[in-house]
C-alpha cells in the first residue's frame, strides 16, 4: 500500500517536473501563427554548476524566439522553443535529447551548454540527422567535423593563437604556463602546447593547480624562480584565475601576465581586485561593446544584443548569452535560406553560412569547419582602472 | 631559503583554514560521535552571509556578527530537526544525515544567495608583508591569530568550564552522563551551535583569501575531515596539527615535487600516517569508546 502511494506520488511529481521543465513559448496574435509551429529544441544547464553559462543562454533563446514570433514567425509559421534543463548532468542531457527527437519532433537544436553534455547528446542528433548547434567551448565537438554538429563559441585553440600572436608582437618567446586541472584549463593547455611551434614560443615552466585550490603561491614561486621567463599565461576558469592573479601580485612578479577568455567576465575583475591591473586576455567584442570603433563590423550587432538582453533581463550581458544569440541566429538564417524545415536542407545551409556577423565573431563555415571563427574574432583586452580596454598594439 | 619560507607561508595559510574546520569536526565528534559533514557549510554561511549583509549596507563587523549568529541558528536547527529525531540511530546513519543536511544547506544557499563567487575586502589592506625574501598577506595573519584565539577558547571551555566538562562527559559515556544529571540533548545542541560558530568565524576570516560561493563547503569539509583524521579525531590539538600538516604537505608537494601531484602527495602522507598510527598523530592515548 505504502509503496503504491509513494510510487503514484513520484509519478505525479515526475509528470509535473517534466511539464515545468519543458518551457513552451509562443506568442499568439497574428494570423500566421495559427499554422503548425516550427519546433526548435534546446537542452541547457540552467541550474547546477554551469548555471552561470546556461542561465543567460536560456534567457537569450527565449528573448529571441519571442521576438521572431512577434515579427510574424519564420516561413510564416510560429517558432516554438522546447527547452529542457539538464542541470549540467550529461546523462540527463542525453535523455532530453532523445525526448526532443522522439517526442517533441524538433527540426533543429541549439545548445548543449557544456562540452560534456554536448558530447553526450551528439550521437542522438547525428543518428536522427537533425542539425545541432552547440554552445560549448570544447574543440572536440567540431574536430573532426561531423555532418550535423555545429558550434558557436570560440575554441581554446583560437584563444591560444590570439595570446601567442600578442606575445610574438611584444617579442616574448619564452613563457610559463600555470593551468587549472579542470576540463577547461586542461583542454586549453593542450591546445596551446600544440600551437606553440607556429609562433616560435617555448614553454619554460608548466605548472598546474586544482580548480578549487585556495593558494597558488607555491606554483607561482617556481615560475618566479625560473630563469628566462618573459611572460606568463594562465589557462583557467572560475575563481582559480582570480586567486592566481592575486597571488601573482602578492609575490610581486612583474612579468606580463595573460589570462584566458575563461575569465572574460566582470566578476573576475571584482574578485582579483587591484591585482588584475595590467592583465591581458583574449575576449569577444561583446565585452567592450561601448569601446568598439564606429567602423567595427560587429559594433551594430553587439550593441543591439547588449541593449536587448539588458533591457529584457535587467542583468549585465555575458559572452555565454552571446553564444546562444549566434546559435539561434545562424539557425534562423539557415532556415530562411533553405525555405524549408527539412533538417537536411537546414544542415546544408548552416554549412554554407558565409560572413554572418554575430556577437561572438564573423562566421564562415565550411564542410570541414563547423565553427567558422578564426583568431581575429577575439580582441586582445587589458584591464586598466578596473575596466576592460582594447590592449595597445605594439609597433 | 626564500623559496622554502614562501612555501611555509603558503602551507600555513591554507593549513590554518583546514585546522579551523577540523576543530568544528572535533567538537561535534567529541559530544556525539557524529562526524558532521555539514561543517564546511557553516564556513560557507559565515562567508556568504557576511558578503551579502555587507553588500546590503550593513557595517562589516555587524554583518560578520549576524552571519555567525545565523550559522549558529542553522547549527541548532540541524541538531534539533535532523540529528535529535534520529538519536537512536547508529553514528553511520547520523553521518549520512549530516551529508544530506549539507546538500540541503547548499541548495538553500544557492537560492538565498546566488551562484557567483564573492570576496570580502581584506581586514587590514592587501599589501603583502615581505619577510626574508618571501611574502605573506596581512589577512593570513588574521586567519592565524583568529585560529589561535578560537583554539585557546575552545580548550579552555572544554577543560575549565562546567559546561565544557559536561560535554566531555557526554562524549565519554552518554548514559552515565545522563545519570549524573547532565541534559544530554542540550549538550549536543551546544556542540552543534559552537561548532557552527567556529566554522562561520573561519569562513569570515578566510573569504578575503580563498573567496566563497554556495558550494565551497564541500572542499572545506573534505580537507578538514582529513586534517581531523591525521591529527586524531576528537583532539583539538590534533585538529590544529593535522590541518597545518596537510597545508604544508600540499605546499611542499606543489613547490618541490610537482603541482600535478600536489594533492596526491598530501593524501599519500595521510595514508602513511594512518597506517603507522591508525588513531592519528594525537589519538594514541585515547580511551576506547564502547
Amino acid at each position: 500500500m505504502g509503496t503504491t502511494i509513494v510510487r503514484r506520488w513520484m509519478l505525479r511529481a515526475a509528470a509535473v517536473s517534466t511539464a515545468v521543465s519543458a518551457v513552451v513559448l509562443h506568442a499568439g496574435g497574428s494570423g500566421a501563427l495559427a499554422a503548425e509551429p516550427i519546433r526548435i529544441g534546446a537542452v541547457l544547464s540552467v541550474t547546477g554548476s554551469a548555471a552561470f553559462l546556461g542561465d543567460p543562454e536560456a534567457k537569450t533563446l527565449k528573448i529571441y524566439v519571442d521576438e521572431i514570433n512577434r515579427k510574424g514567425g519564420l516561413l510564416g509559421r510560429p517558432v516554438q522553443l522546447v527547452l529542457y534543463d539538464d542541470g549540467g548532468d550529461a546523462n540527463k542531457a542525453r535523455t532530453f535529447a532523445t525526448r526532443l527527437v522522439g517526442d517533441n519532433k524538433v527540426i533543429a537544436m541549439v545548445g548543449g551548454t557544456g562540452t560534456g553534455t554536448t558530447l553526450a547528446m551528439m550521437p542522438v542528433f547525428e543518428e536522427a540527422e537533425i542539425p545541432f548547434v552547440s554552445l560549448a567551448g570544447g574543440i572536440e565537438i567540431v574536430e573532426p567535423a561531423r555532418p550535423f554538429v555545429f558550434k558557436t563559441p570560440h575554441t581554446d585553440k583560437t584563444a591560444c593563437q590570439k595570446v601567442f600572436e600578442d606575445m610574438k608582437l611584444r617579442g616574448f618567446t619564452k613563457i610559463a604556463l600555470i593551468s587549472g586541472t579542470d576540463g577547461f584549463g586542461k583542454s586549453m593547455r593542450n591546445q596551446c602546447l600544440k600551437v606553440t611551434g607556429d609562433y616560435g614560443i617555448s614553454i619554460l615552466a608548466d605548472e598546474s593547480y586544482g580548480p578549487a585550490d585556495a593558494d597558488m603561491t607555491p606554483q607561482l614561486n617556481k615560475i618566479k624562480n625560473t630563469a628566462g621567463v618573459q611572460a606568463v599565461l594562465n589557462p583557467g576558469f572560475g575563481q582559480g584565475p582570480a586567486i592566481v592573479t592575486r597571488n601573482y601580485a602578492q609575490l610581486g612578479i612583474s612579468l606580463p601576465f595573460y589570462q584566458s577568455h575563461g575569465v572574460a567576465s566582470k566578476s573576475f575583475i571584482e574578485l582579483a581586485g587591484s591585482a588584475a591591473e595590467g592583465v591581458r586576455l583574449p575576449a569577444p567584442a561583446l565585452l567592450v561593446a561601448d569601446k568598439l570603433a564606429p567602423e567595427d563590423k560587429q559594433k551594430a550587432v553587439v550593441s543591439e544584443y547588449k541593449k536587448t538582453y539588458e533591457t529584457a533581463t535587467g542583468q549585465p550581458v555575458s559572452t555565454f548569452g552571446g553564444y546562444a544569440f549566434d546559435g539561434i541566429q545562424l539557425l534562423v538564417k539557415a532556415i530562411e535560406r533553405a525555405k524549408s524545415v527539412d533538417p537536411r536542407a537546414i544542415r546544408d545551409e548552416l554549412e554554407a553560412t558565409r560572413d554572418y556577423v554575430g556577437v561572438t565573431g564573423i562566421y564562415t563555415m565550411a564542410p570541414n569547419d563547423h565553427l567558422g571563427l578564426g583568431a581575429e574574432s577575439f580582441r586582445m583586452l587589458e584591464i586598466k582602472g578596473g575596466e576592460w580596454v582594447p590592449a595597445a598594439q605594439p609597433r | 631559503m626564500a623559496e622554502f619560507l614562501q612555501l611555509v607561508f603558503s602551507g600555513l595559510t591554507v593549513g590554518v583554514v583546514y585546522a579551523l574546520v577540523a576543530m568544528g569536526f572535533t567538537l561535534v565528534y567529541n559530544a556525539s560521535d557524529v562526524i558532521n559533514f555539514a561543517q564546511g557549510d557553516f564556513v560557507m554561511i559565515g562567508g556568504m552571509g557576511t558578503v551579502f549583509l555587507a553588500s546590503a549596507g550593513i557595517a562589516l563587523p555587524l554583518a560578520a556578527l549576524i552571519a555567525v549568529l545565523a550559522a549558529v541558528v542553522v547549527g541548532l536547527l540541524l541538531h534539533r530537526l535532523a540529528i535529535e529525531p534520529a538519536r537512536r540511530a547508529t553514528p553511520v546513519t547520523l553521518i549520512m544525515i549530516t551529508i544530506g543536511a549539507s546538500i540541503f544547506i547548499k541548495g538553500v544557499a544557492l537560492i538565498a544567495f546566488d551562484k557567483q563567487f564573492h570576496s570580502l575586502p581584506a581586514f587590514s589592506g592587501s599589501d603583502p608583508i615581505a619577510v626574508a625574501g618571501a611574502t605573506i598577506l596581512p589577512q593570513s595573519l588574521w586567519v592565524a591569530s583568529g585560529a589561535l584565539a578560537l583554539f585557546a577558547g575552545l580548550s579552555l571551555f572544554l577543560k575549565k568550564t562546567l559546561l565544557g566538562k559536561a560535554l566531555l562527559a557526554t562524549a565519554a559515556n552518554r548514559l552515565a552522563a545522563r545519570l549524573v544529571g547532565i541534559n544530554v540533548a542540550a549538550i549536543l545542541a551546544l556542540a552543534f551551535g559552537v561548532s557552527a560558530a567556529i566554522g562561520a568565524v573561519a569562513g569570515i576570516l578566510v573569504t578575503p583569501i580563498t573567496l566563497t560561493r554556495y558550494d565551497v563547503g564541500t572542499l572545506f569539509a573534505l580537507k578538514g575531515f582529513a586534517a581531523a583524521m591525521v591529527g586524531g579525531m576528537g583532539h583539538p590539538f590534533g585538529a590544529i596539527a593535522g590541518g597545518l600538516a596537510i597545508g604544508l604537505l600540499e605546499a611542499f608537494g606543489a613547490g618541490y615535487v610537482s603541482s600535478t601531484y600536489k594533492d596526491a602527495v598530501a593524501f599519500l602522507a595521510i595514508l602513511l600516517v594512518l597506517f603507522v598510527m591508525p588513531r592519528g598523530l594525537f589519538g594514541g592515548r585515547s580511551v576506547e569508546r564502547v
